[in-house]
Parts: C-alpha cells; sequence; structure tokens
C-alpha cells in the first residue's frame, strides 16, 4: 500500500533529535499497550504482518500526528474489532458483554511470557530453487499493490546487485492478507545512491533492502 | 521535541483520555480471558530490567576480543549469539554487519520500527519517528551530523533498510587504546547507537 508509512526519501521532517537517557516508556500506558499487542499476537489473534497492515491502514493523518504507541494502541483495538474478539460497545462501557471468541493457541498466561521474547523463526522449507544467486542484477519491479507490501516505494523500477541471499521465508504480503504464508526466497539487494536518487547523490552511499523474490526481475 | 508531546495535554491529576481507553481495552481483553495482566506485566518488566543495549555491547566486546567468535558472528549472527549463555538465546535471522576504516554501516526501518530487539531493547522514539525513516536512506551524512558525528569524506556508508524479518547489529571498530582490556571493560564503551551506526563507541578516558 501506498501509504504514508512508506517514508523513506521523503523531504521536510526535519531534524532527528536523540533523547538523552531516554526511558523504555515515556508513560504507564505504552508498555500497557506493547504487552497486549505482543500478548494477542502470540496467541494467535493476528500474525506480524496483518498488525503491520493495520498499523498502516490508519488514516494518514492519524498516522502522522499520533505517538508510536498511540498507533500501535489504534491499530490493535481496530484489529481486534474486525477480526471478532471484541466489539465496539465493549471498548466504549470498558467491559466484555459478548462471549469471547477462540484463540488459536488460547490465552495468553504468565507461562507464556518466556516463549514470546524471543522471536519466532520466519524461515520456511524451499518451495522452489532459488531464482539468483550473489551478483546477479536485479531490477525491483514497478508494483503498486493497495495491500501489505515491503517494497518500498523508493527503490521500484531501480537496479541493484544480489549481496546475500536469506533462505526461504514467509511472504508477507499474503502472510498480511491471511492468504497463506506462500514462502519465497529472501535476498540483500544493494543499490548505489546515485541509481536511487540521482546524479546529485552522495558518491559514498550505498542503500540495501531485503527483498523476497517476487519483488524481482531480472536486469 | 520527541511526538510523543502529542499526548501530553493533560494535568498529571487525572488520567488522559488515551490513558483510559487503554486501561478500557485491557479491562476487556482480561475479563474476556484473552490475557493475564500478571503475564503483561511480566513482558514489561523484562523490557524495563533485562533487554537492552547491555545485551549486544557483550557481543560486541566478545567479538573484539575473539577472532574466532567474530567470524561466526558475522558468518551467521542468530547462532554465534546463541552459543553465549550469558546473553541468552536470540531469535533468528540475526545478521551482524561490520564496520571497517572503508565503510560504515546504518540500519534504519523506512517502513515501520523493525530493530533488534533481544540485542538492544524496544528503539528509541528518534528511530521510529519521520525524520529518521525518511532521510537515513537518502542524506546519511546529514542524519549523522544530527547526532553530531561525522566520517571521512571517501568512507562508503552502507544504509541497511530492515525490510524483512532480517535484523541487523552493526559491529563496531574497537576504539584505540584498548590494548588488553577485559571484555567487561570493552563492553562499557559500547554505547546502543554505535550499534545502530548513529554513533561511535566511547573513547577509552573520556567522560561517559
Amino acid at each position: 500500500m501506498n501509504g504514508v508509512h512508506d517514508m523513506g526519501g521523503m523531504d521536510g521532517f526535519g531534524k532527528v533529535e536523540p533523547e538523552p537517557n531516554e526511558p523504555v516508556f515515556h508513560e504507564t500506558w505504552e508498555g500497557r499497550v506493547m504487552a497486549m499487542t505482543r500478548a494477542m499476537g502470540a496467541a494467535g489473534a493476528f500474525n506480524i504482518d496483518v498488525s503491520r497492515f493495520y498499523r498502516e491502514s490508519l488514516p494518514p493523518t492519524v498516522y502522522m500526528t499520533s505517538s508510536y504507541y498511540k498507533k500501535w494502541f489504534l491499530a490493535l483495538q481496530d484489529s481486534l474489532i474486525a477480526r471478532g474478539y471484541i466489539n465496539d460497545a465493549e471498548v466504549k462501557q470498558g467491559h466484555a458483554a459478548a462471549p469471547a471468541k477462540d484463540l488459536k493457541r488460547g490465552p495468553f498466561k504468565l507461562d507464556d511470557v518466556k516463549r514470546v521474547m524471543t522471536r519466532g523463526s520466519f524461515a520456511r522449507a524451499a518451495e522452489a530453487p532459488a531464482k539468483f544467486k550473489p551478483g546477479d542484477r536485479v531490477r525491483a519491479k514497478n508494483i503498486n499493490p493497495v495491500t501489505h507490501t515491503r517494497l518500498p516505494r523508493y527503490v521500484r523500477g531501480h537496479v541493484g546487485t544480489i549481496e546475500r541471499h536469506h533462505g526461504v521465508h514467509v511472504f508477507p504480503d499474503t502472510a498480511a492478507k491471511d492468504a497463506g504464508e506462500h514462502p519465497t526466497w529472501l535476498y540483500t539487494v544493494v543499490f548505489d545512491g546515485a541509481e536511487l536518487w540521482g546524479p546529485d547523490a552522495d558518491p559514498t552511499v550505498k542503500v540495501s533492502i531485503d527483498a523476497f523474490e517476487p519483488y524481482l526481475e531480472p536486469a | 521535541m520527541t511526538d510523543h508531546d502529542h499526548d501530553h495535554h493533560h494535568d498529571h491529576s487525572e488520567l488522559s483520555e488515551l490513558e483510559l481507553r487503554v486501561r478500557a481495552l485491557e479491562t476487556v481483553l482480561t475479563e474476556k480471558g484473552y490475557v493475564e495482566p500478571a503475564a503483561l506485566d511480566a513482558i514489561i518488566q523484562a523490557y524495563e530490567t533485562k533487554i537492552g543495549p547491555h545485551n549486544g555491547a557483550q557481543v560486541v566486546a566478545k567479538a573484539w576480543t575473539d577472532p574466532a567468535f567474530k567470524k561466526a558472528l558475522l558468518d551467521d549472527a542468530s547462532k554465534a549469539v546463541g552459543t553465549l549463555g550469558h546473553v541468552g538465546r536470540t531469535g533468528d535471522h540475526l545478521v551482524a554487519v561490520e564496520n571497517t576504516p572503508q565503510r560504515h554501516n546504518m540500519v534504519v526501518c523506512t517502513l515501520c520500527s523493525c530493530y533488534p530487539w533481544e540485542m538492544l531493547g524496544l528503539p528509541p522514539v528518534w528511530y521510529k519517528a519521520a525524520p529518521y525513516r525518511t532521510r537515513a536512506v537518502k542524506d546519511p551524512r546529514g542524519v549523522l551530523a544530527d547526532f553530531g558525528i561525522s566520517l571521512p569524506k571517501e568512507t562508503e556508508i552502507r544504509v541497511w533498510d530492515s525490510t524483512a524479518e532480517t535484523r541487523f547489529l552493526v559491529l563496531p571498530m574497537r576504539p584505540a587504546g584498548t590494548e588488553g582490556w577485559s571484555e567487561q571493560q570493552l563492553a562499557d564503551l559500547v554505547t546502543r547507537d554505535s550499534m545502530i551506526g548513529t554513533g561511535f563507541p566511547k573513547t577509552p578516558g573520556a567522560p561517559s
């Protein structure tokens, strides 16, 4: 989706302003939102790509003006309502009213915490041989799906070089639609700054993305 | 200013609208039996007390003192980190990238906020905010200037955009003047930003 979340290369957002001695959370509620999101994901209410797509699908003005964890909160609530785990009236009342819906991996309990503190693996068995190998020149396809994709706009149509491959991974574009994992080869593709930003670009800059095989064509 | 300031329109003696909404959601999820509040407490506590840049710093210090470990780390970082009992298990798909006099590495996630949580903890606000996400891939030297650092003009800058489930840890260069230092002494020099590529390790003897 060509949303405001796809920010690489935009201008006008000002300086990066690091905060000295930044706390892990600025407000108590931020931690609750982070933990609820991790817990409901681990319980099977949504996968990571679905949760990203809900955040990307927030109205652009909301996305741009909300703090990070406010975005997480809004997207978490939207997704749980859309998927039938809770309803509008319940969140307005602040109490459960309708029966619970079964979670794929059951309720999230204290014993489950240790499990979620280590990321799961997104690697899967290969279903086909890899189309590309390190050193190959490839073009990032000019695709513009209205659904979730991890191919940023700033590389589309541009030519880069396969640098590494990372094996076969879950394909986010279909996983975000609950349309299956469709595992595909994943590569690091490196682009020259001038290829992305034109002849005035800093000649010492190279930028890489990690690209799923369906994003690429031979160049 | 950080973007969380948008949420500071309330008097601290009362709960903000957002705090009330978050509490309402947690109550609903708890009453429906989906989550145990104690489990949420445990997740929060882990990020507040156990998981942070000190994990990554241990890995970097080990790589600075043990060439075989460094080679293993650059070859398969998840596997190499897994051999360090005191750091603990890390998830799959961790990639360590080495800074050299010729090349400086910098990590960003332009699409969201992907970050090596197990090595560095939760990302700081600036990493997740528009100024960094927009500019890191187009003007990395300008971004480094915002952090008060600069590189020789001929140094290659390699920006890694975390667009998949791979996670990147920068292995910074070991500071000069640390010959014979212990792993723990070295780990104390390794900053969070030096492992993102927006900073350097601390200089020996400089005030911290």
